[in-house]
């Protein structure tokens, strides 16, 4: 029988399920330790990005390399024929999926993944679409937490920073309240977290609190994540108060829990100071070296029936 | 004494009764029904049991079918359809709010990619607090009702 994955498309995280989640974290962690560089030996995987992304981008086509297979593709769709040419995002679809056998895309506009899948003969990954999905950000943060914790269950998970338009932690939110966990969300009052996720959780009941600092709840935390407060969404007095509130020093950390991980989707700027780097805590750049992990179990699971099969 | 009707009773079509007031015109307009060749009596704000106030429409010679019916759901999700033949009742259903709305309302996310592709939109209707919701399959943005210019 082939593993749940098996030929899909990965599009937006709340389309999968709890076992399809560990499934992609267990499979992530296996490929950490023991590498599989002939697995898409001659698998051809296309790259398209419609729009340029470049970490994304580098990150998928070194998963690909990194398991054999092969790249085509294209880096700034924008610059193709694909987008001078004014054909339909369908129509480059049906062409490129005739020539691969999986492709991952990033476009700038909302609802493109999902519309690939659609008419794509091959599987189809999200890797974003305009502000809406980018499911394998929330694939990485998930392998990392768990490798972090040793489990997803129950933790006690902090968001900090711009929840609003944050569509990592919307998404790392769904998948992580289908194991149980708490949430803190800190967040000044104009970015705070959308209401839609907010009536998510209540339905399924999951316990949530809503914070003004770090300090105020750091110490009971496993799992700490920063986002960037972009500074162009306040005048200059605001953004210097909303600053020192949502700023993480080092000097907070004397009283955390020993298995706290601070993690960030990064580019960084200045919501973390350099000095938490060299604690034990700060856990963003593995994070990041994770990713790779991550999309090389996803293009293993959605190509192969090596991992998970039942 | 008889009750007197406030508006003339028809001899075949279609009666929407039990319309939010305020909604009449807005069912005409989705409809399009004034653009149909056939006569359409309006009543707004009539005296209702059950409701304050109520709009009717009456459509001569047009029977509602259940796709059309449903989206009626939108704007009156308590409207009952009278389907009238010989100046009789035959037959009576009330509204019922559809799963999903295809080919209908463009998305209101100006950066939705159902805009400028081959394809039909898609919605699948929420129900959050009482009030009804449209989420958009491709964008997978939840919109209120009042977002939609059609349903305005
Ligand atoms: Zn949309």
């Amino acid at each position: 029988m082939n593993n749940p994955l098996y030929q899909k498309h990965i599009i937006s995280i709340p389309d999968l399920s709890r076992q399809e989640l560990e499934l992609i974290v267990d499979t992530a962690q296996s490929i950490k330790q023991q590498p599989r560089p002939e697995l898409l030996k001659n698998k051809v995987v296309a790259s398209c990005f419609f729009e340029a992304s470049t970490r994304t981008r580098l990150s998928f086509e070194t998963a690909v390399q990194r398991l054999g297979g092969s790249v085509i593709g294209f880096a700034d769709g924008g610059n193709t024929s694909l987008g001078k040419k004014g054909e339909t995002l369908v129509d480059s679809v049906k062409v490129i999926s005739s020539y691969s056998d999986a492709f991952f895309m990033r476009h700038p506009q909302e609802g493109a993944a999902r519309l690939a899948s659609e008419f794509s003969s091959v599987p189809v990954v999200n890797g974003g679409d305009g502000s809406n999905q980018h499911p394998t950000q929330t694939l990485l943060d998930l392998f990392t937490i768990y490798e972090t914790q040793g489990s997803l269950e129950g933790l006690k998970v902090a968001f900090v920073g711009d929840l609003k338009y944050g569509r990592t932690v919307h998404s790392l939110t769904q998948a992580l309240s289908l194991f149980g966990c708490e949430f803190y969300f800190i967040a000044p009052k104009a970015l705070a977290m959308p209401d839609y996720i907010i009536e998510e959780l209540n339905e399924r009941e999951i316990t949530y609190s809503l914070h003004d600092s770090i300090e105020e709840v750091v110490d009971e935390l496993d799992i700490l994540y920063m986002t960037r407060v972009q500074k162009e969404r306040f005048d200059e007095t605001e953004y210097q108060h909303i600053k020192s509130s949502f700023i993480l020093r080092a000097n907070m950390l004397e009283q955390v829990k020993d298995n706290l991980k601070i993690l960030h989707p990064l580019p960084r700027v200045d919501e973390i100071t350099t000095d938490v780097d060299i604690t034990p805590y700060a856990y963003y750049f593995e994070q990041a070296e994770n990713g790779v992990y991550a999309r090389q179990a996803l293009l293993a699971l959605i190509m192969t029936n090596e991992f998970g099969a039942q | 004494m008889k009750k007197k009707l406030q508006v003339e009773a028809i001899a075949h079509g279609t009666v929407i009764d039990h319309v939010p007031a305020g909604q009449g015109i807005k069912i005409l307009k989705f409809f399009q029904l004034s653009a149909a060749q056939e006569r359409i009596t309006v009543g707004l704000n009539l005296p209702s049991g059950d409701q304050q106030q109520k709009d009717l429409i009456k459509v001569e010679n047009t029977a509602f079918d259940e796709n059309q019916a449903n989206q009626l759901a939108l704007f009156a999700p308590n409207a009952t359809i009278n389907v009238i033949e010989d100046f009789e009742v035959v037959r009576k259903f009330h509204v019922s709010t559809p799963e999903q709305i295809k080919a209908v309302f463009a998305c209101p996310n100006s950066n939705c990619i159902s805009h400028n592709e081959p394809i039909d939109s898609n919605f699948y209707v929420r129900h959050q607090q009482q009030e009804i919701k449209l989420k958009c399959h491709y964008c997978e943005k939840t919109f209120d009702r009042g977002l939609f210019s059609e349903l305005d």
